[in-house]
């Protein structure tokens, strides 16, 4: 199993423990895909959330509106009807919840990660791009009769492709 | 004898499901407190000195989960509370770093009632045990 594969599989099975979980609700294993960074116009909720180490990028979970108050119901047992502070701290914490643990099971293969605090964006016809030219893993999720879109775009940091021996006392053109 | 609890995350969301499953555990619970970060944590620590028990989440902004540990087990007046680090860091490098430091038990988000009930039965005071 390459690396992508094994992210894939990651997120699929982050995703689904996290609704089991969370959420006490099953969810389908998702369709995958690649894409590009080019910025898509969006409507609804975005979470995204930062991985760094050896190797970093984002991760990010969207969703329309109605999908992220049945979220917010399901998770704290409550009825949402409305895009408030409640429903965007849910939609965070299943960001951070399933991106950390795809990043838990990264760690065993690349090295210790971290991760940021999330970031949620709720509006209409605004598009977000990330300044890396990787491509991302998306897995679209059909949930509650809404699509639920995970992706997560992750490189070798520059000094992870820059492991050359030197010896004391030279000097590095990359190492400013 | 019932006690206090203090939750502490920087989610809302998850201090709202930990104080429900707190309270269906049967806990002897006269209040639980939140805290969205470890400061926060420190300032209710010293305005409820009725705290036995604080759940930690360990990616906070302003001070860590780590942090606030480290802070505790530091102080004469907290250093004998029991920790127990709720996080969806499942590393060695943190979860070894938290047991260094004193934390009693470690719970992986996501996480299931039983896990936080069955987590908490071995490590609480017999007053406030089932």
């Amino acid at each position: 199993m390459n690396l992508q594969e094994f992210i894939v599989e990651s997120i699929r099975q982050s995703a689904a423990q996290v609704f089991s979980t969370m959420l006490g609700s099953e969810l389908g294993s998702g369709v995958f895909s690649l894409e590009n960074g080019t910025p898509e116009s969006n409507d609804g909720v975005v979470s995204f959330i930062g991985v760094a180490g050896s190797w970093a990028g984002t991760g990010s979970i969207s969703c329309s509106p109605t999908l992220a108050c049945h979220i917010c119901a399901h998770m704290l047992m409550t009825e949402s009807t409305s895009v408030d502070e409640e429903v965007l701290d849910a939609v965070a914490e299943l960001t951070n919840m399933v991106i950390g643990s795809v990043k838990t099971d990264l760690e065993g293969q690349l090295g210790p990660l971290g991760l940021s605090i999330p970031t949620v964006v709720f509006g209409r016809n605004f598009r977000a791009k990330s300044a890396g030219t990787t491509e991302w893993i998306v897995l679209r999720f059909q949930w509650d009769g809404e699509t639920l879109v995970i992706k997560l775009c992750l490189a070798p940091t520059e000094k992870t492709s820059h492991m050359v021996p030197h010896a004391v006392g030279t000097t590095c053109p990359l190492e400013v | 004898m019932e006690s206090d609890v203090l939750v502490v995350d920087d989610s809302a969301a998850i201090r709202k499901i930990l104080q429900r499953v707190l309270r269906q555990t049967g806990m002897a619970i006269r209040s639980i407190h939140e805290a969205g970060d470890g400061q926060e944590a420190l300032e209710q620590l010293k305005g409820q000195p009725g705290i036995q028990l604080v759940l930690t989440d360990i990616n906070m902004p302003k001070m860590d989960g780590l942090q606030l540990l480290a802070a505790m087990k530091a102080s004469t007046a907290w250093h004998s509370i029991p920790v127990v680090m709720i996080t969806t860091e499942g590393g060695e490098t943190k979860v070894g770093e938290a047991v260094k430091l004193g934390a009693v038990g470690y719970v992986r988000k996501p996480f299931t009632a039983d896990q936080i009930k069955e987590k908490l039965a071995g490590i609480l005071e017999p007053a406030l045990r089932l």
